[in-house]
């Protein structure tokens, strides 16, 4: 199985560089870390899992971020905002997981397939466009973001927590795209 | 032991200010976020991680994305450790020769190959100890071109003293970084263009 090279929604996989944990030797500590026990089976998590509190803490702030179903912004913009960094910074693994959840809770798969085919770049409409650009001024460094990129989001009808939202997102993405990058390949 | 959270201090979040408000309403990722740098920079077993090097990486990390209040902050954090006040000049000068912008780097080959952008490879020059060069070597490729990342850097890392479970925490560290870095700019913002109420 060959290493992806080009942007995909479809499934891939993604294989560590390093030894993950022995399933053997998982301890309460490592099953806390895990937060979700099916992760047992991930090598992703099984390999993070080595720092059981970094990672516990990670992926309750991840789950935070993207699944708090409560007030801002859509759970599809969340994903965009995924997308379009992982899209930046080159993670072809973190971009096909994100563009697939944009995909399904925006119902715009030919939009995300665009951002993926065209890049950050690319004229969606006047509120994804927002959203992406915030993505790479966030993600570029040094950082571009500024009030202006604050007053384009809001410009599209987003309230303040929307866009706090958006910012996490992007911010998120770039923990998640140096981890996926750097301990392994997709595949 | 620290009861500041870290991203409201760096903000300037105060109590009952409203984006004090918004950030009550995602409690989980604020707390988390703060328990995912005392996990880093209080850990409960530094293991083969020092607190010294954590620290060091800190500060060249925030070095290296030009925020100098971020990077004076963790700088406090090192000028704490034993050899740290005498470690942080090496660190600040290493990261001046490092700064550039990014993300570049190259894609798998194929159809992205014309996106492949070139720049800095980043070899520390005065950093003392081999452990700590590869670290910075490491944190700053993953700052600026985490795509070109290869497992040939990470056996690097293991050829200059890193363990398995080291390299776990040191690319969390620098990944966790990279994300409450973008917080803290992204929320000052925020704070500096507040919404018109409508009323």
């Amino acid at each position: 199985m060959s290493e992806p090279n080009v942007f995909t929604q479809a499934q891939l996989n993604w294989l560590p560089w390093l030894p993950p944990l022995p399933e053997a030797e998982l301890t309460d500590r490592h099953m806390a870390g895990l937060v979700d026990p099916s992760r047992a089976k991930s090598p992703y998590f099984m390999l993070l899992a080595r720092d059981p509190d970094i990672l516990g803490a990670r992926t309750r702030t991840d789950k935070d971020i993207f699944y708090n179903p409560t007030a801002g912004l859509p759970r599809a913009e969340r994903e965009l905002s995924a997308a379009a960094t992982s899209r930046l910074n080159g993670c072809i693994y973190c971009a096909s997981v994100h563009s697939r959840f944009a995909t399904q809770f925006s119902k715009r798969g030919a939009d995300v397939e665009r951002l993926l085919a065209e890049g950050v770049g690319v004229d969606l409409d006047e509120r994804w466009n927002a959203v992406i650009a915030a993505s790479v001024a966030l993600t570029e460094t040094p950082i571009k973001f500024t009030t202006a990129d604050i007053e384009s989001l809001r410009a599209t009808g987003m309230d303040d927590l929307s866009i706090s939202d958006a910012i996490h997102g992007a911010a998120f993405f770039n923990w998640a795209n140096r981890l996926m990058l750097s301990l392994g390949e997709a595949a | 032991m620290s009861a500041v959270d870290v991203i409201d201090h760096l903000v300037g979040i105060a109590p009952g200010s409203h984006l004090d408000g918004l950030r009550a309403q995602r409690v989980q990722a604020r707390t988390n976020a703060q328990t995912s740098y005392l996990s880093l920079f209080q850990p409960d077993d530094p293991h083969s991680f020092s607190l010294l090097e954590r620290f060091a990486v800190a500060v060249f990390v925030a070095e290296l994305h030009q925020q100098p209040a971020i990077a004076a902050f963790y700088a406090e954090g090192l000028a704490a450790q034993p050899g740290g006040a005498v470690l942080a000049p090496t660190i600040e000068a290493e990261a001046a020769r490092g700064v550039t912008h990014g993300p570049y780097g190259h894609f798998p080959a194929g159809p992205l190959s014309v996106e492949d952008t070139d720049g800095l490879v980043f070899t520390p020059g005065i950093t003392p100890g081999p452990k700590l060069a590869a670290a910075l070597a490491h944190a700053h490729m993953l700052v600026f071109h985490p795509r070109d990342a290869a497992a040939e850097h990470l056996r690097a890392l293991e050829a200059a003293g890193w363990t398995v479970d080291g390299i776990v925490t040191l690319s969390q560290l620098v990944a966790f970084l990279s994300f409450q870095i973008r917080v803290i700019v992204g929320l000052r913002a925020l704070a500096a263009a507040p919404a018109v109420e409508a009323n």
